[in-house]
């Protein structure tokens, strides 16, 4: 497993405004499996109620000042993630996961990036994985009106349906729209017995994850699903975003996965709002899973097994604007360069 | 580039990360994954009129026809400074690159 795995996980908190991200936040706090964890939450105006409703956790949380994660506070994220480390490293108390908690209207990309980017967070934590609340009663409407709701959605690891006791609407369609947008994210109901397990605790670059987890990380199966049952009217998506899975027989060759991958995001990283995978790599035992973030790419993971007898490569890209079949040709064609490796060497 | 850049090295980028070339240093040196890299990048920058050269397994030149050159420290600073030389994006989703890079 990789030296990542020793890096302190963190878990972001997202979803619109009123979407009940505090209330799951509170319960999750709550079970013996989030000892020893800080939380970060971003105050949104005047009143910073979500410290209220965290008091009894108050000794671990610092609160950011004020507006939005994406475009002001980013350096504050930054600064309060440095902040927690040295008193961690000094001492001052212990903690070995961290939750983030958004604010409604934050775009999660920056968050993200500020994980994977910042020259000193990055060799001291990863990111554990992203869980979003969805409010079954508002949902479908935020999804139609508000960019940052769609974003939120789309970039889920783990998607939390709020207030569906409530709910006048059609559950079912709701849960459409997510799968359409993210049908690798599992959808959980608030009201159901979540733990922090489910929720939070298993991740890819734990060393006490299961495959199973590596398969939840790319479900190709729940994509070609949606492919099977799914009209892809992409215009219903507000800003044009889109989720799919592609999948390569054979291997791919790292060098010219490279160079495309870094070609592709910074031609176009700011449409390539997720992007991750299992590859199958020349020359390496196990699959190797990458994740990147817009211009951004996690160090990748050498995983030792596969989590199913599947060896093909499976990449999962969630995009703004961007075509499958221009994706898939670019990625085979830059393949394909490596055909003659011993010559071209 | 300085001498002091040369000395303390350039940061590691995620192509070239503990998990991805190192896991093969058995097979293949790391010296020879890097003319590798170099050659194959280059069959992509031929589209653009440019061409990269290793420096010394520290750093890259990246040089046009005109003789034109620029240092880089790092991989990830590769397509920024072609897309300069060339006042173009370098899109691989690009069909005429495609088409390029189709096996003659």
């Amino acid at each position: 497993m990789s030296r990542y795995a020793g890096f302190l996980p963190v878990n972001v908190i997202t979803g619109f405004l009123g979407s009940g991200k505090t209330t799951l936040l509170k319960r999750l706090l709550e079970s013996p499996d989030m000892a020893d964890t800080a939380v970060l939450i971003n105050e949104f105006g005047e009143v910073g109620l979500d410290h209220h409703l965290l008091e009894q956790v108050d000794e671990n949380i610092v609160m950011l000042q004020s507006g939005c994660l994406c475009c002001t506070i980013r350096d504050d994220l930054a600064t309060s993630m440095r902040d927690l480390w040295e008193r961690r490293a000094a001492g001052e108390f212990g903690f070995r996961r961290l939750v983030v908690e958004t604010t409604g209207l934050a775009d999660p990309a920056p968050i993200i990036y500020t994980l994977m980017a910042d020259p000193v967070i990055r060799y001291h934590f990863r990111l554990g994985n992203i869980i979003t609340t969805i409010d079954a009663v508002n949902g479908l409407q935020q999804l139609d009106r508000q960019p940052e709701s769609v974003k939120q959605a789309a970039v889920a690891d783990r998607i939390v349906l709020t207030k569906t006791d409530i709910a006048d609407d059609d559950e079912a369609a709701l849960r459409d729209r997510l799968r359409d947008l993210n049908p690798a994210a599992p959808i959980f109901l608030a009201q159901e017995k979540l733990t922090a397990k489910k929720l939070l605790t298993s991740d890819l670059y734990d060393p006490k994850s299961k495959t199973r987890e590596v398969a939840h990380w790319i479900d190709a199966e729940a994509f070609a699903a949606d492919d099977h049952h799914h009209r892809h009217d992409v215009n219903r998506h507000a800003g044009d975003i889109r989720s799919f899975c592609l999948t390569f027989d054979g291997s791919l060759d790292w060098t010219a996965f490279g160079i495309w991958l870094t070609m592709l995001l910074q031609a176009h990283g700011v449409d390539v709002l997720r992007v991750k995978g299992l590859l199958n790599v020349k020359g390496m035992p196990g699959p190797v899973a990458i994740h990147g973030v817009q211009h951004v790419v996690h160090p990748p993971v050498h995983l030792k097994r596969w989590p199913d007898d599947d060896r093909r490569s499976r990449i999962v890209f969630i995009v703004r604007g961007l075509e499958r079949g221009a994706i898939e040709a670019s990625l085979t064609a830059f393949n394909g360069l490596a055909q003659g490796r011993d010559a071209a060497a | 580039m300085c001498g002091l850049c040369g000395i303390l090295g350039p940061d590691e980028h995620w192509t070239d990360s503990d998990d991805s070339l190192k896991q093969r240093a058995g097979a293949e040196t790391r010296r020879r994954e890097r003319a590798y890299q170099v050659a194959l990048t280059n069959r992509v920058l031929g589209h653009y009129g440019l061409k990269m050269a290793d420096w010394q397994g520290a750093s890259f030149v990246v040089s046009n026809r005109t003789g034109a050159s620029e240092v880089i420290d790092h991989f990830a600073a590769l397509w920024p400074t072609a897309e300069k030389m060339t006042k173009t994006v370098c899109d691989p989703l690009d069909p005429g690159l495609i088409a390029a890079l189709e096996p003659t």
